[in-house]
């Protein structure tokens, strides 16, 4: 699990992850990506909470870990600028069959929007000041699930 | 204890950390963010919405009513956009 600035190659990280497993049957990846909002959107802005950002996303991944049968999990978040294009989160999961691979992913995704400490800012691309985005109730309503 | 400040609370308080010294009848996270927004109007702004700021003690996320006890650090924000 990693905190970092800079980029990451999603199928490079996959193959060093499964490098050498031969009983995955079924291999997920899920990456996030900064959009531009139609042209709208200059650059996001992520800080987080060093130190905690890192146990939680720790957390999750044992999380996950404990519910379903995993051969290999992991997950990295970045901070800093982030320009329209690149990559911003991803969740790996690897598993004998596709049904826990996929849930996995979903979990983890679910958990890192509510739970790990990090905070987008906008950096919009015409006039216009900047802002934070705001936390939405359908995240929360995704995570609230897997509590149920 | 050191107090952290995330997002648009760092933003409106003015300040990434600092030391606080609550008084000793603060008890409780909620009565701490109560004492907090009393220390000036960057403070009272940062501390408007109360009811959807987030804490955590020592790294750990918190409910409002959590004990502060013998916590060492104690982070406030506002909901997390991550992912």
């Amino acid at each position: 699990m990693r905190v970092q600035k800079e980029s990451f190659d999603t199928s490079a990280e996959a193959a060093r992850l499964t490098q050498g497993s031969t009983n995955i049957g079924a291999l997920v990846t899920f990456t996030g990506l900064c959009r531009d909002d139609g042209g709208a959107l200059a650059a996001l802005e992520i800080e987080h909470y060093p130190g905690m950002a890192e146990a939680e996303i720790h957390r999750a991944a044992l999380e996950a870990a404990s519910r379903w049968p995993l051969e290999a999990v992991l997950a990295v978040h970045r901070y800093g600028l982030i320009r329209p294009g690149e990559p911003i989160v991803l969740v790996v999961t690897a598993s004998l069959h596709r049904f826990d691979a996929f849930a996995a992913a979903s979990f983890l995704m679910d958990y890192l929007k509510t739970e790990a400490p990090f905070w987008k800012k906008r950096h919009l691309a015409g006039k216009g000041a900047d802002d934070w985005v705001e936390a939405k109730t359908q995240d929360q309503a995704a995570a609230q699930k897997w509590r149920a | 204890m050191k107090a952290l400040y995330f997002a648009w609370v760092r933003e409106r308080i003015g300040k990434a950390e600092e030391e606080i010294v609550p008084p000793e009848n603060i008890k409780t996270v909620a009565e701490l963010m109560a004492w907090l927004s009393g220390q000036g109007e960057n403070y009272a702004a940062a501390f408007a919405h109360i009811r959807t700021m987030r804490a955590a003690l020592d790294r750990t996320h918190v409910k409002h009513d959590a004990l502060i006890q013998n916590a060492r650090e104690i982070a406030f924000f506002p909901p997390m956009t991550g992912g």
